[in-house]
């Protein structure tokens, strides 16, 4: 018993000390978000602010369009979940419960777009975008990422496991395919629509070389690219830096404590998969 | 070919079917698929075709194709010495980060793969890099990175080493990258091998203990190769993703020093959108696909023989 205590102890302590190497660049970010700016110009800093110093999120938020960059991130993220959520349900419909001549090479022409990495379409799709006229704007942002093969597969997935007798009863009923989709299979998909959803979101708010291209004007930058400049404002002192990559870092942490769940089932439903 | 068969219509055979059902049946299918084809025709296919294209051109600065050159942009690419030494910079990125990410992931998931009280709090703490974007993280990694003012340097003080010139010395810049890189992609690593393990029936622990084998055996002879679908997963996305680091290089190094951190997807677009050559940075892309298609590739194959034992 006893020696059974002590083997959980130390892992206590090695949990412990492990989590605080994992953490200790968010935990430096924040702090150091609280403290004045002379106490981050001392060498070496503090480890921790000496009181809640507020002052600097105040003027990260005057100084620098930050409001506006998170804005931005989100109706593009929340754009493109959206229309990945119904365009991949959808699909998913048609290649679960429609007949249709061509659907398993329709289904396998889906599978192939998973195997197009980025870098090969990246500079047509600049190019088409810039042709366009769809340089800094929203539309550019989102519409070539409105539909996603990944999402067809984890729904397509999910829907072939829903019981088979509420079809049979809404057919009976004289239920046509579209009522059962709208009224039977997106409502019992909440979970799995929750997954994709959390899933298309962090990606697409994580995203870099894309905004990165499309956008010039510091009014349609999303927050990567808004926070990677942040780097070469030579004025600005660490803590007003780490006060924006705070507020910046705000969403992603209340979007993981809400989804984390969903967010690992999505990854572990692409695992199994692969 | 089953499985792909419809649900609804299983116990209805064709034959039963009006001629005019199946038609609207085929009219509402292609009307459900139109959106995503629509979308994958014009920002997937079309542009992968015009890659192939715009890889044996020339084009000028707008991308408006100036001559057609058949194969001299790969010429070109294979007779220099830049693309192998991108390539190489690549190939030790992936050898730094990948073995270590694995290792590093796999041992975290397997110390918090018990019921003691807290464990929770723990696996969401290593969950948690998955939320830290390449921006962010790049930004918070440059200040610990600082020669003279970075905590990093200091915490080495601290033991008595010397500073370490992390991003501006050839020697350590591309090693630095990784370290940050390894941080970045632990939260997504560690959740994967963690729900694999979750997938290991908890029997088999119970009877490996009554047999008498310690914890580290059981993992070792038990686990791992049970865990070996999952970690094959991991490995070709971690490798996948090695390949396609973009974000960190270009905010923390910008490819130097001296070309030390040029990995081959930086010079796409060092090539592509800073020099405007769209022809020789399509023929990179071009190679760089090919390598991603045989990783993609081998892993279905591997994937597939697996489910065919189970």
């Amino acid at each position: 018993m006893i020696a059974k205590r002590t083997t959980s102890l130390l892992l206590y302590v090695l949990l412990a000390a492990l989590a605080l190497m994992v953490l200790y660049p968010l935990i430096f970010t924040v702090f150091s978000s609280f403290m004045t700016e002379k106490e981050v110009s001392n060498f070496p800093p503090p480890l921790f602010p000496t009181r809640l110093y507020l002052d600097n999120f105040r003027e990260a938020i005057a100084g620098f369009p930050i409001v506006r960059f998170i804005l931005n991130s989100f109706i593009v993220s929340a754009a493109v979940m959206v229309s990945q959520v119904v365009t991949s349900s959808l699909a998913a419909y048609a290649f679960s419960f429609l007949n249709f001549k061509g659907k398993n090479a329709l289904f396998a022409i889906f599978l192939s777009t998973m195997m197009i990495p980025w870098e090969v379409t990246i500079i047509p799709n600049y190019l088409l975008i810039k042709s366009w006229g769809w340089m800094d704007s929203y539309q550019g942002l989102i519409v070539p990422f409105m539909a996603g093969a990944f999402g067809v597969f984890l729904l397509r997935q999910f829907f072939l496991q829903l019981p088979r007798e509420l079809f049979d009863a809404g057919k009976i009923d004289g239920c046509g395919h579209l009522r059962t989709y709208f009224s039977i299979v997106l409502p019992l998909s909440r979970p799995a629509l929750a997954t994709l959803s959390v899933y298309v979101f962090l990606t697409h708010w994580n995203h870099y070389l894309w905004p990165l291209l499309i956008t010039n004007r510091a009014s349609m930058r999303t927050v990567q690219i808004g926070v990677a400049m942040l780097q070469h404002a030579e004025v600005m002192s660490w803590n007003l830096i780490l006060a924006g990559v705070t507020l910046v870092l705000l969403p992603s942490f209340i979007l993981l404590a809400f989804g984390v769940k969903q967010l690992v089932r999505g990854i572990a439903a692409g695992a199994v998969k692969g | 070919m089953s499985n792909y068969e419809s649900v609804l219509n299983v116990k209805n055979p064709k034959s039963r079917m009006s001629k005019r059902n199946i038609w609207k049946e085929h009219v509402l299918a292609y009307a459900f698929l139109a959106p995503s084809i629509i979308l994958f025709v014009m920002f997937l296919f079309y542009p992968m075709l015009k890659s192939v294209y715009l890889s044996m051109t020339i084009t000028d600065p707008r991308g408006q194709v100036a001559e057609f050159v058949w194969f001299e942009n790969f010429v070109t690419l294979f007779k220099s010495h830049q693309l192998y030494a991108n390539l190489s910079v690549t190939l030790l990125f992936i050898l730094y980060t990948v073995p270590t990410s694995l290792i590093w992931s796999l041992f975290l998931a397997a110390i918090t793969h018990n019921k003691l009280r807290g464990m929770k709090i723990f696996q969401f703490i290593f969950s948690l890099p998955i939320v830290i974007s390449v921006g962010t993280g790049s930004i918070i990694w440059f200040l610990l990175f600082h020669p003279t003012a970075g905590m990093l340097n200091y915490f080495l003080s601290l033991v008595h080493v010397g500073p370490i010139p992390w991003l501006t010395d050839p020697a350590w810049a591309l090693f630095s990258i990784s370290v940050m890189t390894v941080w970045m992609n632990m939260g997504f690593l560690y959740i994967v091998l963690s729900s694999g393990l979750q997938g290991i029936p908890e029997e088999l622990y119970e009877s490996a203990k009554i047999d008498g084998s310690g914890p580290v055996r059981t993992f070792v002879r038990i686990v791992l190769p049970l865990l070996s679908p999952t970690i094959f997963f991991a490995l070709i996305v971690s490798v996948i993703g090695a390949f396609q680091a973009f974000g960190q290089i270009h905010i923390l190094t910008k490819g130097g020093p001296i070309n030390s951190t040029n990995v081959i997807v930086y010079s796409i677009y060092q090539d592509a959108f800073v020099n405007f050559r769209f022809g020789i940075g399509s023929a990179q892309a071009l190679i760089l696909f090919f390598i991603i298609l045989a990783l993609t590739l081998l892993q279905f194959k591997v994937l597939e023989k697996r489910v065919q034992y189970q």
